[in-house]
């Protein structure tokens, strides 16, 4: 089983960003995936310094992939998508289906990503036809869905699984960073570069509910799947998830790769990895509970 | 396209509220199953097979079209329930069938090539490029826009694809993306992408305590109102919470989205369909909502240079509003 590391889905400073990036460098994760795919606002990084750091990890031994933009809205939006689209050198994430038209007409393989909504064999099929490569099962789907879906899976289709991080949850076209400052996303003052792991949403009762991350809101939990893992590869998961966050990403991907080596048990590497989820663990979609549950004996 | 050919899509929830719709000057009605194949899976409410064959043939009779909502994702275990689905529209002959997902779409196009597709909401298309790969790959004839683009993103959409577009314009506001929302699935477990419906009525408590009339979802705290403070339904991006040390709407307020001053720009832009929201509502709320902007929609192409919303209209339409108020939602910049 592979590991990957997904897009990085806060908006941290350039040099920050440099520096993870560097050290992603020297991680033992098998695939990257670059780019900004939350807000079209954000540009600490261009894409031209986007592939910079992709070159850097391609001769570091990485597999290297660039993720689309999720929510499309604007020419512009659309005009970065075709940059992204044409650049040849990287596969591209398609995390919207005007992505899946640009690439399957050019007839270039791809990665289908996690919000195509993708359920059912008959749909990751029509992806597969279309040139998809990989697939990325959608957070909210379970188990049994999935072994549902790989029973009749396409031969050559890797199949990918969100298995660490805050869950992407909802896209609006609403700033929720902003909003809390009382400003208007056009003039957001970028906001949301001062929380590197998005701004805690709590009930009144002082419940840790949700993360807001500019017009993207997630889980206050971590959504984690190391317990998992036996079931994963059981299932035909090919390729397994850490979504990056601000502090111990690090020791999440040595964590997983011990997991994985079967050098430590998935109960003892996610006990280890309680730190880097300062707002519990999550693990409810997997067992086709909701989401924010935690199902111990899995 | 002349902006005369401009649609009003009323929701249907039941016959009644479908008799309401025909008989208060809806060019079309949408309509759904009763069972999680449709993203208003609601108990008592949508059509068995009697009542939609009863429906189609009211509207029918009165030249009125009937599309039907099959707008959820089928899963691996259920795909055949949601085929059935597809197979039953198209047998009872309705206009069009709403869709969201691709399997399903292919099923429906290569078995049924002369039966109208729309996309739904959930399909989340929000870009012309996305709409033409629907077009392209399965005859799409028609998309609904996700509440997310302001006007002029709505008019690029308009201007750069064949596809007609229908917009929301008036209703209960989703401020996600449509088809891009797991919060309620995350919460509750009932998730609007493959069970139909946002923040259920099974996972709802309403309790009155010493603070006040609190409401939950599955347990979680989703507001709590003061004495004289109106109550209203725990939807999950509608409570009042904390961040930062403040608490408030932190994601939207509860209030319904109206977009009756932009009908002349809309209608000169060539959107071909305004969707009413609320197969959820009572047949009394379609009636009244169908009644006023019926009304609206002949005066604007009547006369679009001076059409302005009447006063009467917008009351009787903030009567049935979601917390009494309403918003222009994404399609004014300064929301968003």
């Amino acid at each position: 089983m592979k590991l990957s590391l997904g897009p990085n889905l806060f908006y941290w400073p350039r040099q920050a960003t440099l520096d993870f990036y560097e050290e992603v460098a020297r991680m033992p994760v098998d695939i990257v995936y670059l780019g900004e795919t939350v807000c079209s606002r954000r540009h600490e990084l261009r894409a031209e310094d986007w592939i910079d750091v992709a070159d850097r990890l391609v001769a570091a031994g990485k597999e290297v992939a660039l993720a689309s933009q999720s929510l499309i809205e604007s020419e512009s939006d659309l005009k970065a998508l075709r940059r992204l689209v044409d650049n040849e050198a990287f596969r591209v994430e398609a995390n919207e289906m005007g992505a899946v038209r640009l690439l399957a007409e050019k007839k270039i393989p791809f990665v289908a990503g996690m919000s195509l909504n993708v359920f059912n064999g008959h749909t990751l099929k029509l992806l597969a036809d279309m040139g998809a490569t990989r697939w990325v099962m959608p957070p909210e789907s379970s188990r049994e869905t999935l072994v549902g879906m790989l029973a009749e899976k396409p031969a050559d289709l890797e199949t990918e699984v969100f298995a660490h991080g805050r869950l992407p949850l909802a896209w609006s076209a609403r700033c929720f960073t902003a909003r809390r400052f009382n400003l208007q996303k056009d003039t957001c003052e970028f906001k949301c570069i001062d929380f590197p792991d998005g701004m805690m949403l709590k009930t009144r009762e002082d419940q840790q509910f949700l993360v807001i991350n500019g017009i993207q809101t997630m889980s206050a939990k971590t959504y984690n799947l190391l317990r998992e893992l036996p079931q994963l590869g059981a299932a035909g998961v090919d390729i397994v998830r850490v979504s990056p966050q601000a502090e111990g990403t690090a020791a999440v991907i040595d964590l997983f790769r011990k997991a994985i080596a079967g050098e430590l048990s998935g109960a003892a590497a996610a006990d280890a990895a309680a730190a880097a989820m300062p707002a519990g663990v999550c693990n409810g979609f997997w067992h086709g509970q909701p989401g924010l549950e935690l199902v111990e004996n899995a | 396209m002349t902006p005369s050919s401009i649609e009003l899509v009323c929701p249907a929830g039941g016959l009644p509220a479908l008799k309401a719709a025909v008989d208060n000057g809806a060019d079309c009605v949408y309509t759904g199953f009763k069972d999680d194949t449709n993203a208003r899976n609601f108990n008592g409410l949508n059509f068995d097979d009697n009542a939609l064959r009863e429906g189609i043939r009211y509207a029918h009779d009165r030249k009125v079209k009937a599309f039907i909502a099959l707008n959820t994702y089928p899963q691996a275990a259920n795909w055949q329930r949601w085929t059935a689905a597809v197979d039953k529209a198209a047998d009872f002959g309705v206009d069009a069938i709403i869709l969201a997902d691709i399997g399903l779409m292919d099923y429906a196009h290569r078995k049924y090539p002369n039966l109208r597709l729309h996309l739904s909401v959930q399909g989340s298309a929000t870009s012309y490029e996305a709409i033409n790969f629907y077009r392209e790959r399965f005859d799409v004839q028609r998309a609904v826009l996700p509440r997310v683009l302001s006007l002029a993103q709505v008019e690029q959409v308009v201007k750069n694809t064949p596809v007609e577009i229908e917009v929301f314009g008036f209703g209960g506001l989703c401020v996600m993306v449509e088809g891009r929302c797991a919060l309620s699935a995350y919460a509750t477990g009932t998730s609007p992408n493959c069970n139909g419906a946002c923040s259920p009525g099974k996972s709802v408590r309403w309790e009155q305590t010493p603070q006040g009339m609190e409401t939950r979802l599955n347990g979680i705290l989703i507001d709590r109102f003061a004495d004289g403070e109106r109550a209203g339904y725990p939807t999950l991006c509608k409570g009042r919470f904390e961040v930062d040390d403040e608490t408030y709407y932190a994601i939207e307020e509860p209030t319904s989205l109206n977009t009756m001053e932009l009908l002349p720009e809309l209608m000169a832009m060539g959107i071909r369909a305004i969707k009413i929201e609320g197969r959820q509502r009572s047949p009394a709320y379609v009636a009244q909502v169908t009644k006023v902007w019926r009304e609206a929609i002949d005066a604007c192409k009547k006369d679009a240079a001076h059409f302005a919303p009447k006063a009467a209209w917008m009351a009787e339409l903030n009567k049935v509003s979601e917390g009494q108020s309403h918003t222009l939602g994404a399609y004014n910049r300064p929301w968003k």
